[in-house]
């Protein structure tokens, strides 16, 4: 096909092909993507929302730095963590908290969970070919104060799920929370309702020692967990120091 | 004032006045040259497309020629110090021994780059343009370590998002509303702030000496010799560099000043380094 249609002027992806032809190959490119590193986990349950992310800032096998949040508060029912590259977390963070006061703005009250779930996954769709290097949850409380769990891939296709976890640690973590949290199995048909019915301080437990157990095996996970309790009274803020090795 | 240009173009969309109108007027062709943000007044500009693809002779940076090594900085009770040698390297070769990779912007915040040197020296045109317009607004305000962090930031950013990096570790210190103020940039965009920042080799060889000693409060003499100690590590280590090191100062006093490049005493007869094997069972 390349051959057949040689470089014309003006079309610069044309030249890319006639080049190929000829056997003239192209070396390798610089990536504009880095993974920092860390890991987010989120926890659903009747009337609170977990949201967990590390604080460890990575690139290749350096840190970089220990204190770094993953974590956007958006409204005081709405959390946002991002895992994977930080530039990109940052620019998206940015864009979401300029629509979100924009959003207050238009409509004099803030933004709801799926709301913001469905802005996010627009948002990521429109970088759909140059995505954002980010792997996305979104926790808060739904309109009937229960708690809301959505979870994204770096394209912005998401589901609302009642817990999930994101980032380098998220296999170590998922089965956990698979098997602990006495949910209904994601795989049923048709999808049942995966809120758990563990109270909040068993939840909190769980998270906390599901992310000390990744901080052993994973080397981007560590340092310090910052977790955010969303219930109906506001967001309360906790942390867990983990390993700093 | 003119009304603001709207138009109805299939490129840009119904009612949307963008900065280049799809239909040229004179409101767009006789507009004096603004500085836009992450392009200086002069120079050529980066686009998305490599230009090399289309003939031009221009190309997007693939790799960097002239680089600096490592930068390290330390906030202390004071202040900031930043520290860097003064060499441009040409891959191996040790070729411009007196460049200068420390960018003074103002009296509270210089800005040091490891990495590229002519990509750096254009970030220098547009600090030194932020500057000017500081100069000429005349207010009595300055640029702020954490305004020019956030600039670069997104500078970098942008860049990258147009395929064609400014190949640059930065690191911005000053002091911000009397607190010692401390960040990184890279080259894709990665940014953070902290109490020691390096970039480069110093990374793995000037953190860990950091992590050890550096305090927030730490005094002037303490601060400067463990910037000493750092330099020395690197030197001794990285091989493309050379002892020839310039540390720039900036605390609420003092304003920024960048030191006169100078040299550090350094051994090359420890034991150790004549027989690095001897003690190491199998290594070569």
């Amino acid at each position: 096909m390349a051959a057949a249609a040689p470089y014309q002027i003006g079309n610069p992806l044309s030249k890319v092909h006639a080049e190929a032809a000829e056997g003239h190959k192209t070396h390798a490119t610089w990536s504009p993507y880095d993974d920092n590193g860390g890991t987010a986990v989120a926890v659903a349950g009747e009337d609170y929302c977990l949201v967990a992310g590390s604080t460890r800032m990575s690139t290749g096998f350096n840190i970089l730095t220990r204190d770094a949040s993953m974590l956007l508060q958006l409204t005081d029912k709405v959390v946002i963590a991002s895992a994977g590259m930080q530039a990109d977390r940052k620019a998206l963070h940015k864009l979401l908290q300029h629509r979100n006061v924009t959003y207050q703005h238009n409509h004099g009250r803030p933004m709801s969970v799926s709301a913001t779930a469905q802005l996010l996954s627009n948002t990521l769709y429109y970088k759909r070919f140059f995505p954002f290097y980010t792997f996305n949850l979104v926790a808060g409380l739904d309109e009937q104060g229960r708690g809301a769990v959505y979870n994204y891939d770096a394209v912005g296709s998401y589901e609302r799920s009642g817990y999930f976890c994101q980032g380098s640690g998220k296999e170590l973590i998922q089965p956990v929370l698979d098997n602990q949290l006495k949910a209904a199995s994601p795989l049923l048909l048709p999808p049942r309702n995966s809120i758990t019915a563990l109270p909040l301080d068993q939840a909190l437990d769980l998270v906390k020692d599901a992310f000390v157990s990744a901080g052993e095996r994973d080397i981007y996970t560590g340092d310090k967990v910052e977790i955010l309790i969303i219930t109906k009274d506001g967001i309360r803020r906790d942390e867990l120091q983990l390993k700093l090795d | 004032m003119l009304p603001r240009p709207t138009t109805h173009s299939k490129a840009l969309g119904p009612g949307v006045a963008g900065p280049e109108l799809a239909v040229a007027t004179s409101a767009v062709l006789d507009r004096p040259p603004q500085p836009i943000a992450h392009l200086p007044l002069s120079g050529a500009q980066p686009c998305a497309v490599d230009p090399a693809v289309l003939g031009d002779p221009r190309q997007h940076t693939k790799y960097p020629y002239v680089t600096g090594t490592s930068v390290m900085a330390i906030k202390y009770k004071d202040g900031v110090l930043v520290g860097c040698d003064t060499l441009g390297a040409y891959g191996t070769t040790k070729r411009y021994k007196s460049t200068q990779r420390i960018y003074r912007v103002n009296s509270k915040c210089v800005v040091a780059a490891g990495g590229e040197i002519s990509d750096f020296q254009y970030i220098s045109n547009l600090l030194d343009e932020l500057t000017t317009e500081d100069y000429r607004i005349d207010d009595g305000l300055e640029l702020t370590p954490q305004e020019v962090h956030s600039y670069l930031c997104r500078v970098m950013y942008n860049r990258r998002n147009k395929f064609d990096p400014l190949w640059n570790s930065l690191v911005v210190g000053g002091m911000q509303d009397s607190q010692p103020f401390l960040g990184m940039v890279g080259m894709v965009g990665t940014h953070y702030t902290d109490s020691h920042v390096t970039t480069g080799f110093a990374n793995q060889l000037a953190r860990p000496l950091f992590r050890e000693r550096q305090q927030d409060d730490m005094s002037e003499e303490d601060a400067l010799q463990l910037m000493y100690d750092a330099l020395k590590v690197c030197y001794y280590r990285d091989k493309v560099s050379i002892n020839k090191f310039q540390i720039a100062k900036v605390t609420k006093e003092t304003g920024a000043s960048i030191s006169e490049p100078f040299a550090l005493d350094m051994r090359w007869d420890y034991k150790l380094f004549a027989q690095p094997t001897k003690w190491a069972v199998g290594a070569w």
